[in-house]
């Protein structure tokens, strides 16, 4: 199966009853298969008007309680960024699917790219903190589109698939599970104030025809949900409580491989890149070489590289140029090379090769 | 008289400026809400982002203050997702017809089974005062210092081209009929539009000769003309005013809409 099409059923499986976006390559895949899909499972497809539209309808149909998701690349990736921040601000979990190609602006639309992953990060105005996960496989696509939802469904964020055309395209075997486990947000207890947070800094959510009669806006709110933008106490405790909820749990989020703990040099790597590195460690069994391979790339969990004690030299190969890599940078004493590779072609097994030689 | 059950008392008093056109379009919407007998846990009510926007805020139902345009976009998603929910638009000029005008097109389009109210007060005036797609050639505003150079948008024009299912116009001065007709909208299946002309003395009419309130409300009166008339008058060959304003229902259909449930 093609991976498009695995995150399209991993959406299915998890749950997924709302689908709003635009056609763009190379995620257009997504769209047409729950397009196929979601009428059958009794749910809701709509092609909107532009890729704006697409994350607003979502998060629309969230605030209904139904699990909803768009899928996008580079330019509508760009358009949606406000909204982005909206479902932010007012804790509407979503899932927002992004095959990468070659950035900036339309650039190279069937070629594979990493390039927007600090703007997943950053990209929408104001500070904040969301979940990234990237998939490597097309097993992945499924897998961690469903874990995609159970994340936004418990910390009430927008979640990204950062996914990329190479893993978007590529076709292998999937095995879907008659069954996956499947979070839901937690509802509001009736009576209580609905954005005041729990132990966990969560609030439970009120959704609308419940008769909670609750109000949701894009300003600063206070716990009532009512809007209070001149408050500065208000407002830092709001944005502190929205980051910290995803940032406190950043060790438990974290998801990843790691092989040869006790290795000098390492490779970090997420999405189409890790198939390279595997190839190579798997041509040079004899090599002490480790590597941490992310499928959850934001929050960073920064204490996975403490895991490589003997480590001073981490390599970074990326489909865009170190952005990654300066991440890493701002954790560690050792060295971080930085292996940058635009143009839509994977590394090669010889170019990675051939850095690791040239640092010796 | 709206029944104030369907107000947030804890949120009064509103923001609106003295003399504002905004409520009176917020009573009118309120009192055809309840003449259809909704009940306030099956109404949402979605807006974007401006004076107009700011209403869902006092209403005591679920209520989506979005982003700039974008309410449509939002209220769409709603609409999808739960056919039995009530939905009530209300937005501004600036909201729809500008920054939000592709969503107003295609909701149009869509037919999809939402009633908007727009409150025209063909002004920005939450940022103070800048020209808005529907200020009228050679106004004055903060960023038409020297009188609009630009022609003004026909709002009900737009959406009966798109395809809108109802499609009125009335101004503030008009609540009979402004109430009548969003009562019209609320009724009618698909996408309803109702255009309402409101007076905003802060930062339109005291740059534009409307010296009080009144005196822009009194221009409403007294330059609205019906559809019906200016129709007789164009049969009859005569010239039909340039500044009046086109009152009453300039559509009502049956199109197929879309987020009824069958």
């Amino acid at each position: 199966m093609q991976g498009n099409t695995a995150c399209a059923e991993g959406a299915l499986a998890a749950g997924c009853r709302f689908f709003g976006g635009y056609p763009i390559t190379p995620s257009t895949e997504v769209a047409e298969h729950m397009a196929i899909k979601l009428p059958k499972a009794g749910g809701v497809f709509i092609q909107m008007e532009d890729e704006i539209a697409g994350i607003a309808s979502v998060i629309g149909a969230s605030w209904t309680g139904v699990k909803a998701m768009t899928a996008t690349s580079g330019p509508g990736f760009s358009l949606m960024m406000e909204n982005i921040g909206f479902a932010v601000m007012t804790e509407t979990p979503c899932v927002v699917v992004n095959i990468q190609r070659g950035g900036p602006s339309t650039g190279q639309p069937t070629m594979s790219g990493q390039g927007d992953m600090l703007q997943c990060r950053f990209g929408s105005h104001g500070d904040y903190s969301v979940i990234a996960l990237c998939p490597a496989s097309v097993q992945e696509m499924f897998d961690l589109t469903v874990h995609a939802f159970n994340l936004a469904e418990r910390f009430r964020v927008p979640v990204f698939l950062m996914a990329d055309e190479i893993i978007g395209h590529m076709r292998e075997k999937l095995v879907i599970p008659d069954t996956v486990a499947r979070d839901n947000r937690r509802p509001l207890i009736p009576g209580s104030l609905p954005f005041k947070a729990d132990a966990d800094l969560m609030p439970g959510f009120p959704a609308f025809g419940k008769g909670y009669g609750v109000h949701v806006t894009g300003l600063t709110h206070d716990e009532r949900g009512y809007p209070c933008a001149t408050s500065p106490t208000v407002h830092e405790e709001l944005v502190k409580r929205l980051v910290a909820k995803v940032e406190s749990v950043r060790d438990s989020l974290a998801m990843y491989d790691l092989v040869n703990p006790d290795a000098e040099t390492v490779f970090v790597s997420y999405g189409a890149p890790a198939r390279t590195v595997m190839q190579l460690l798997h041509d040079i069994p004899g090599e002490n070489i480790g590597h941490l391979r992310l499928k959850l790339v934001w929050p960073f969990a920064e204490s996975l590289l403490g895991r490589f004690p003997n480590a001073e030299t981490f390599i970074v190969p990326e489909q865009n140029l170190g952005q990654v890599a300066r991440e890493i940078e701002r954790h560690v004493d050792g060295e971080v090379i930085s292996v940058p590779k635009l143009g839509g072609a994977l590394h090669t097994p010889g170019e990675l090769k051939a850095v690791l030689e040239g640092h010796r | 008289m709206t029944s104030e059950a369907w107000l947030r008392q804890d949120r009064l008093p509103h923001i609106f400026c003295a003399g504002c056109g905004n409520g009176t379009v917020i009573n009118c919407t309120l009192s055809a809400v309840e003449a259809m007998g909704w009940q306030r846990e099956d109404t949402v009510f979605v807006s974007g982002i401006g004076c107009s926007s700011r209403a869902p805020g006092y209403i005591a139902t679920d209520s989506l203050h979005t982003t700039h345009g974008r309410a449509l976009a939002f209220a769409t998603g709603i609409r999808l997702a739960n056919p039995d929910l009530h939905i009530v638009v209300f937005t501004g000029d600036g909201d729809l017809a500008a920054i939000g005008g592709n969503h107003f097109i295609h909701a149009c389009r869509r037919n999809i089974d939402i009633t908007v109210v727009c409150m025209n007060n063909m002004i920005y005036g939450m940022t103070g005062g800048q020209g808005s797609p529907t200020t009228p050639y050679g106004a004055l505003s903060t960023t038409t210092p020297y009188g609009s150079g630009e022609p003004a948008f026909d709002l009900c024009g737009l959406a009966m081209a798109a395809g809108a299912n109802y499609v009125a116009r009335w101004t503030s001065y008009h609540v009979r009929e402004l109430t009548r007709a969003i009562l019209t909208g609320l009724e009618t299946p698909g996408f309803s539009f109702i255009e309402a002309l409101v007076q905003c003395p802060t930062n339109y009419g005291r740059r534009n000769r409307f010296r009080q309130v009144a005196d822009q409300i009194e221009y409403f009166r007294s330059h609205t003309m019906l559809i019906a008339r200016a129709e007789r008058m164009k049969e009859r060959g005569e010239q039909v005013p340039a500044d009046v304003i086109l009152s009453g229902e300039f559509v009502r259909r049956n199109r197929p809409a879309l987020g009824v449930r069958p």
